[in-house]
């Protein structure tokens, strides 16, 4: 009997054009937690997805329960006990977590009805033994995203598996929901199960993993006990140089006062009242940070303050000048530049070269359009400039949005808006999905834009990045800042409860 | 590996090729010659001046109802509805051309104004639905398509009427034919019309890629919520486009009123021509250039399938079967790009 449970060795897989896995080993033991490090497009998921019967390797074998294994598709690893939770749910949302779980697989009473009550049981014994709290009856539109996940898992568990792949399972959730991620991942080792843990946060790594594999670039650099390396160690080895964490800055120097806002209320599509009667200040030179879970009305306020979205009654100044119900182009004419959260929907026509997503928002002024009629050679020349200035990453001009990185897109966005000298710089989560060195990047480059005095609004749902790079903290909950705190007079666990609606004394007393 | 420019060349021409051959197979299994089959259809397409003359005469409203779907198209929209606003803009041009009596300089460039127009408007409501209540334009044109059909019957019914189903003619100072032009291509009815569906494709080229007009539109087409970002104004850029859509479509049916038949009859179904539209951008690859190449093709095959069944004895609907087929792989391109690199992997 091998001492792993799951072996994938010497794994080569191939795409026209690219090598994605090249020489990689990962092998498993029983019972453990075994973290898959690599930066963005290193080639965690295509591994995975080989291992899970969603493509074929080239080269290299899988072996489970030291057997030679042939996964042709998904269905055999469900057999082979394999089962994965893809970072993206695949569940039906008007379906109960039951029905959900049974997908696929249902228990059936005199040959073709469909056993819930069967079902329903068995899920609730399965939830108690892993601790796995749930409601199997719930909705899956009506519970969080913590509970999907969970039922995710469930479902995993119903076919039996013995290994379980999470892909990047904490991105979706908040810091208390992922303390109690970490305490099912513990339970499901004590009960004899493995997991795979796809991410790029290190300090879940150190947390939570025993061992770990990194790739880069495709490449299998190898397995270390986390019991024996630290975060350094394994940043460097992710992205294969030093990275520095805490992002070196000097105390902000704040002048005048550039956004102000007073009593504002924002509604979202739905007529539900998300930003409530909202005060914020933002002086020229500093970097104020919300903190906030997703959906206490960030978004709204963004939208609101750039024009996207109507406002209900209160005020919106910039430099005293009201821009309260003023559109888009208006605002941002004014001296508004946006970094929105989503850059695929948002940020970018994919389908636009790059140099011409790089006027999206000046394309009619001049030098880049005369009389209506564009000028592409400006519009290049242009391109080119803040190509090489922002050291974005793309084998030309021409190339379409949607061929670069996740990290050159997003860099390519940041050039755009702060090449354009804005006064106000919003940043909604600027670095998600990006890696330690992406992130480096993107976070000096906003200090860097502070220190040339512009105002700037950052908004994210990474604790880390907000306490690293603010030098204003301000807490929304519920469509209203709930408290303002320094970030070096706080920590995680403070603005964590916060951010769920706690009171600052009650918060401080931890 | 292909660029994306020289696949956008390749799909096209190999589908035309794949519905010829499909042609000749269908005719070698039911008893035909295809060497005689293709040779009528040559001959009755290209085979002399009068020929030529109706391929181009037959051509021209095509181009126009092309661009119209293929201007809609890259803006993010389908114009279902050329079939209709084809119908308004020939109304529109008869009707001007029977009623005013101007010099050819004035009422020629006014009754083509007015047409375009025509078809203009029946798109902008259409398009306001879609901008202001998020109704799809799909379902709107359609109906719309029905309402111009069966108004157009009514009006000429009801006020234009001169014998059996038809209007009167419209006065020589508004028609596109001249002795000339007539003369000059065997008596056929080809008319000056193509000028004004080369002007059209130039300035629809020119618009959509030269200006910051069309950088807007390609831009709302692309990805509207990155437009509504970068503070261009999506619901007027929806309604020029379908407008403009509208226009080119408008366009069409003025060279059918002002042109070919110099009147308009009642029609008991459609004309097809905002229909074949569909077939000539998708065809063209939603470009100005191309859907005037793909429109001159597709007149060739209709013109020249007439000659068919006199001189080879082939049906004439076999053209049918080729357009249908080209069609077939062209909305299947990702077949042949498979097929394509699959001949690239084997060569290496």
């Amino acid at each position: 009997m091998s001492n792993y449970i799951v072996e994938m060795l010497n794994i080569r897989k191939e795409f026209p054009g690219i090598v994605a896995n090249n020489n990689v080993n990962l092998q498993l033991k029983k019972g453990e937690i075994h973290a898959l490090l690599g930066e963005n497009g290193a080639g965690k998921s295509t591994l995975m997805n080989v291992l899970f019967g969603l493509y074929q390797p080239e080269k290299g074998e899988i072996r489970v329960k030291g057997e030679v294994v042939k996964i042709s598709d998904p269905n055999i690893a469900n057999r082979l006990g394999i089962g994965m939770v893809h970072q993206h749910f695949m569940l039906v949302d008007t379906f109960t977590v039951a029905q959900n779980i049974i997908l696929g697989s249902e228990p059936k009473k005199k040959g073709v009805l469909v056993d819930l009550k069967q079902a329903e049981k068995e899920i609730t014994e399965l939830s108690e033994r892993y601790g796995l709290r749930v409601d199997p009856k719930a909705k899956i539109r009506d519970i969080s995203v913590g509970m999907q996940q969970r039922a995710e898992i469930l479902k995993t568990l119903y076919r039996g598996a013995e290994v379980i792949i999470l892909d990047e399972p904490t991105a979706v959730l908040t810091p208390q929901e992922i303390k109690e991620l970490i305490g099912i991942m513990k339970s499901l080792i004590n009960e004899g199960i493995s997991i795979i843990l796809i991410t790029h946060k290190l300090k879940e790594i150190m947390e939570v993993c025993d061992r770990c594999t990194v790739i880069r670039k495709g490449e299998g650099i190898g397995t270390v006990n986390v019991s024996e390396t630290n975060v350094d160690e394994l940043a460097s080895l992710m992205v294969g140089r030093d990275i520095a964490f805490t992002t070196e800055k000097t105390p902000a120097q704040p002048k005048d006062t550039v956004l102000s806002i007073k009593n504002l209320q924002v509604k979202d599509f739905r007529q539900a009242l998300m930003v409530k009667d909202l005060n914020l200040n933002i002086q020229a030179g500093e970097i104020v940070g919300i903190a906030g879970i997703d959906g206490n009305g960030q978004s709204e306020l963004i939208e609101a303050i750039t024009g996207l979205r109507k406002v209900e009654s209160g005020e919106i100044f910039l430099h005293n000048k009201s821009i309260t119900h003023i559109s888009t182009r208006k605002v941002t004419e004014a001296g508004v530049a946006h970094i929105p959260q989503d850059r695929h929907k948002f940020g970018l026509v994919l389908d636009y070269p790059i140099g011409e997503n790089m006027v999206l928002q000046t394309y009619y002024q001049k030098p880049f359009s005369n009389f209506k009629v564009l000028s592409f050679k400006n519009i290049y020349q242009h391109a080119s400039r803040l190509i090489e200035d922002y050291d974005v990453r793309t084998p030309s001009t021409r190339t379409k949005a949607r061929a670069l990185s996740g990290g050159n897109q997003q860099k390519a966005i940041i050039a755009r808006e702060v090449d354009r000298s804005p006064d106000l710089l919003i940043a909604a989560q600027p670095t998600r999905g990006l890696d330690v060195g992406a992130i480096e990047n993107i976070h000096k480059r906003l200090i860097k834009e502070r220190d040339k005095g512009r105002a700037i609004l950052l908004v994210s749902f990474e604790l880390d990045e907000i306490i690293n790079v603010s030098d204003r903290i301000a807490v929304m909950f519920d469509g209203q800042i709930v408290a303002e705190v320094k970030p070096e007079e706080t920590n995680e666990q403070e603005l964590g409860l916060l951010m769920a609606g706690s009171s600052k004394e009650k918060a401080g007393e931890l | 590996m292909f660029s994306n420019r020289t696949f956008n060349l390749i799909v096209p021409i190999f589908s035309v090729l794949l519905g010829f051959l499909v042609g000749a197979i269908v005719m070698l299994a039911f008893g035909y010659s295809p060497i005689e089959g293709y040779r009528a259809l040559w001959n009755g397409a290209f085979g002399n001046s009068y020929y030529l003359g109706e391929t181009i005469r037959q051509s021209i409203p095509l181009m126009l109802t092309g661009l119209a779907i293929a201007f809609a198209f890259r803006s993010g929209l389908f114009n279902i509805g050329a079939e209709g606003q084809v119908f308004v803009g020939w109304l529109a041009a008869v009707w001007l051309g029977i009623v005013v009596d101007l010099p050819t300089i004035i009422h020629l460039p006014l009754a083509l104004l007015v047409a375009g127009l025509a078809g203009a408007l029946w798109a902008l409501i259409p398009g306001l639905l879609k901008a202001t209540r998020g109704v799809h334009e799909v379902v709107v044109t359609i109906m719309m398509n029905y309402i111009a059909l069966h108004l157009s019957n009514h009006i000429i019914r009801a006020y234009l009427l001169e014998s059996g189903s038809r209007t009167s003619r419209i006065s020589e100072t508004a028609s596109l034919r001249t002795e000339g032009l007539t003369t000059l291509f065997g008596g056929s009815q080809v008319h000056w019309g193509f000028i004004i569906a080369f002007i059209s494709a130039i300035t629809m080229w020119f618009l959509l890629e030269r200006t910051t007009y069309g950088y807007e539109l390609r831009a709302v087409g692309y990805n509207k919520h990155a437009a509504h970002y970068a503070g261009i104004n999506v619901k007027r850029n929806i309604i020029m486009a379908m407008m403009i859509s509208g226009l080119f479509a408008g366009l069409a049916g003025a060279m059918e009123g002002l042109g070919t038949f110099g009147s308009m009859h009642t029609h008991a179904s459609f004309s097809n021509l905002g229909f074949d539209g569909i077939a000539v951008a998708l065809l063209g690859a939603n470009t100005a250039i191309g859907s005037v190449i793909s429109a001159f093709l597709f007149g060739a095959l209709k013109v020249g399938s007439l000659s068919m069944p006199p001189i080879s004895g082939v049906p004439s609907e076999l053209v049918e079967i080729i357009i249908a087929v080209i069609i077939f792989f062209v909305a299947s391109s990702y077949m042949i790009r498979w097929i394509v690199l699959r001949f690239k992997k084997e060569e290496k």
